[in-house]
């Protein structure tokens, strides 16, 4: 299923990749590993480059972490989007509650 | 912008048209609370629309007569005739004040203005009763209009808030949100996170999420639902109509979980309504809510809230629904109709005229040059042009209803001046004619039910002494009839009398005295010149400019007009009118060189002239009696006679007649070219046409013919002793 890889960068900030899809069927996986994430760090930069799938059980995994980084007055910045990510996140028009820049391929 | 002016002018008109229909009908006693409601809705969109353009002269006064319907509908004062009077004069006013605006004056005309306020201050005089008292529901009543506004969104608001299950029961609310695509545009969507609880509390498979979305779209209610109809259940959806009051959204802030400013805050940024709107809105409620306190003694238990809740909502969810439905007829019947310029469509049939007679010229072509491929090309083609040109003239046609329908109001008012009781009655609205014919054939309609109601519908107390019913009957009907369009105007009066014509006219010098007449051609005197027969003149008949002016107006159409009439039976005035003006189906004949066309709706069969059945100007058509012209005669055309001649039967205002040709060509489109002027007086004959070969053929005015045919026939006869025939009286 997904795998997650941590590192921590030059600044501090805890780096995440997510590896595979973001669906309901690992939610709960998930919301355990960002949380954690999220504890272990005062930053966490997450890199969603490589999420196949989102829906909105993940999506909502996202907008959670965002809220309890907001909460405990940490950081929470998506560093890298797959384009499944992009189009939720665009759907659901919520670029401005994330506040992540966006790297939008030429072809789009 | 003159256009904007132009655009508003109409529609003003048009629920000018719907305000007096509806105020006619509450006049004769129709009390479906509807009505008044349709009559304010018309006037409250006059008043929005002339804010709109800015003609706040227009805006004033019709703000006035709302006031008064206001009261009405409310109750407050009930309808009497003086009301709808007053009111119909109101709008007349407006009516005059429009007439200005398609003048392209937009300011107020003095004289018009203090008309008006004379007319103002009537509407004011009905709705003042009572003012002190009603002080406190008046003001109520402003707040309600006020939230009778239509907020500016011309969009659906559809907010729905999942239910925390949907995500476990295996939906996914990005599908049906992303299904909304195929239904329109999502204009603006939120989302809300707000029921999102703490990270230790939230269950990674519930659904936290809300949305608000605006959407632009021509589905319906039901439609939109229905993408919803899996978790229909399971989630709170509330969906707002296009232009929606602002006292719905209102209401949708109140039901919605959310803190009411933030969600009037996500309206206000999604364009469903304004800052404005919203705060107004909100103040209003308030304010509501304090009144609710103070009246109420003790606030309902929280159990009849929620009973409450429960029985409102599906009530509110079903107006919501028709009003929706309503909207969405209305857009649907706008979405069909397209405006176009008439000159447009006029040009386009002069084009179709010229390629009918291009092709026919083709056709001509090609039968000459004997290239049985060029002969089927051209006569697929020529098919194809009848096609178009069937088209290009439906699209001219309009029905006459609408024409009729403001008869109700001239027979209402001059009923009143007269003092006769007099209803109309419409049949055949749907009966459809030439937009061009329509126009034209209001004024002698007007002469003629005016006259009907002045001449021809008697005092009370003389119908009452001849066994009649006092209240008279004045019918307008109208029905399609082999090839033209007959309009009746019938009365149930006193009929022409037929020896005061005729007195009348050999005082007006008009025939000899002692000239042996029928009774037919003595009431069609009626229709010559500088004649009347009034004893007394009234202001609205009877100054002897009338039925010749009638008759020339009809004539001008190419149409006929007659009189029917029976001594204490009444009336029935018929005009014959052609569907079109423009194109025809015609017969070919020819006499001697010249080409003539007869419209083929007319022709009834061809035969073979055969001498032996022929005594003078009759012809024996199989035991019956047949008047016929021929042509060669009238038209005193040169040369000899063929070997054989045809007999071409027409008919026309229920008589048939017959026209005797040389030789028979056969159907051809026919494209009406009016006569010049110096032809204006020539009888038997309607018009001219360009033949394939470029020779002019003149059409035949059957009518005309049939009617000579006959008259020659009707004084033949009449010396030997026949009655005139019996006139009929439907």
């Amino acid at each position: 299923m997904t795998e997650f890889a941590t590192q921590t960068t030059t600044d501090g900030a805890l780096h995440l990749i997510l590896d595979g899809p973001m669906t309901i069927y690992n939610a709960s996986e998930i919301k355990a590993q960002l949380l954690n994430a999220l504890k272990s760090a005062s930053i966490l930069e997450l890199d969603l480059s490589h999420v196949g799938e989102m829906d909105t059980a993940g999506f909502q995994l996202l907008v959670l972490a965002k809220q309890e980084s907001l909460r405990e007055g940490k950081t929470l910045r998506i560093v890298a989007h797959s384009p499944a990510v992009r189009d939720v996140i665009d759907f659901y028009n919520m670029d401005a509650f994330f506040g992540d820049p966006m790297i939008i391929p030429a072809e789009h | 912008m003159e256009e904007l002016y132009s655009v508003f002018a109409q529609e003003a008109r048009e629920q000018l048209a719907a305000m007096e229909e509806g105020l006619l009908k509450m006049e004769q006693g129709d009390q479906d609370p509807d009505t008044l409601n349709a009559i304010f809705r018309a006037a409250h969109t006059i008043k929005g629309a002339s804010g709109v353009v800015e003609i706040h002269h227009i805006e004033k006064f019709t703000h006035i007569l709302e006031n008064l319907l206001d009261r009405l509908r409310n109750g407050e004062i009930a309808v009497s005739s003086e009301i709808i009077t007053a009111l119909l004069k109101g709008c007349d006013h407006i009516g005059a004040m429009l007439d200005r605006v398609d003048q392209g004056l937009m300011d107020e005309d003095p004289a018009l203005a203090a008309a008006g306020e004379a007319t103002a201050e009537l509407l004011r005089s009905f709705a003042g009763g009572g003012k002190e008292k009603m002080m406190p529901e008046a003001s109520v009543a402003t707040v309600e209009r006020a939230g009778g506004e239509a907020a500016i969104s011309d969009c659906w608001h559809i907010s729905i808030r999942f239910g925390r299950d949907v995500l476990k029961n295996g939906m996914e609310p990005l599908a049906f949100l992303r299904y909304l695509l195929n239904l329109g545009e999502i204009v603006h969507l939120t989302t809300l996170c707000d029921a999102m609880p703490p990270a230790e509390e939230m269950d990674p498979e519930c659904c936290y999420l809300g949305f608000e979305i605006t959407l632009r779209s021509h589905a319906t209610k039901e439609q939109i639902e229905n993408v919803f109809a899996f978790c229909r259940d399971e989630c709170d959806l509330y969906i707002l109509p296009p232009n929606s009051k602002v006292q719905d959204f209102i209401e949708l802030i109140e039901r919605l979980p959310e803190e009411p400013m933030r969600l009037g805050e996500i309206l206000v940024k999604t364009g469903a309504i304004t800052q404005e709107e919203l705060e107004q809105g909100l103040r209003r409620q308030r304010a509501a809510a304090k009144i609710a306190a103070a009246t109420e003694q003790a606030p309902p238990p929280l159990g009849e809230i929620l009973v409450e809740k429960k029985m409102v909502q599906p009530e509110l969810v079903e107006a919501a629904a028709a009003k929706q439905k309503q909207v969405a007829e209305k857009k649907s019947a706008e979405a069909r109709l397209i405006r176009v310029q008439a000159d447009k469509l006029d040009h386009l049939i002069d084009l179709v005229g010229e390629l009918v007679i291009a092709g026919a010229s083709a056709n001509l072509l090609a039968q000459k040059s004997g290239q049985t491929n060029l002969v089927e090309a051209t006569s697929v083609l020529s098919r194809l042009v009848e096609n178009i040109r069937d088209s290009a003239l439906q699209l001219r046609m309009v029905q006459i209803g609408e024409t009729f329908n403001r008869f109700n109001r001239v027979v209402r008012d001059v009923s009143k001046e007269l003092g006769k009781d007099i209803e109309l009655v419409i049949t055949g609205a749907e009966t459809e004619l030439d937009k061009s014919v329509v126009e034209k054939i209001g004024d002698p309609l007007m002469h003629l039910v005016r006259n009907a109601m002045d001449h021809g519908i008697e005092p009370a107390e003389v119908r009452l002494a001849r066994g009649k019913p006092a209240k008279g009957r004045v019918e307008l009907n109208a029905y399609h009839d082999s090839g033209s369009i007959v309009i009746e105007v019938v009365d149930d009066g006193g009929g022409l009398n037929v020896e005061k014509i005729q007195a009348k006219a050999i005082e007006r010098g008009l025939i000899q005295p002692g000239l042996t007449l029928t009774e037919q051609e003595i009431v069609n005197l009626i229709f010559e010149a500088g004649f009347s027969t009034a004893d007394k003149v009234s202001n609205l008949s009877g100054r002897g400019v009338g039925m010749d002016v009638v008759k020339r107006n009809i004539q001008a159409l190419r149409g006929t007009v007659e009189v029917k009439t029976k001594a204490g039976v009444g009336s029935r005035f018929i005009i014959r009118l052609p569907l079109t003006l423009a194109i025809i189906d015609g017969f070919l004949t020819s006499v001697g060189n010249a080409s003539y066309v007869i419209p083929l709706d007319a022709v009834v069969e061809c035969l073979e002239l055969k001498e032996q059945d022929t005594r003078g100007h009759m012809l024996n058509l199989r035991g019956e009696v047949l008047p016929f012209i021929r042509l060669r005669e009238f038209f005193d055309i040169e040369g000899k006679r063929p070997q054989r001649e045809n007999v071409v039967v027409v008919s026309a205002g229920g008589q048939k007649a017959g026209i005797v040709v040389d030789q028979l060509l056969g159907e051809f489109q026919t494209v009406i070219k009016p006569l010049g002027s110096l032809f204006k007086h020539l009888r038997g004959i309607g018009g001219s046409t360009i033949l394939g070969s470029g020779e002019v053929a003149l059409i035949l005015d059957v009518a005309a013919l049939t009617q000579l045919a006959s008259q020659a026939e009707a004084r033949q006869s009449l010396p030997a002793g026949h009655a005139p025939p019996a006139l009929e009286a439907r």
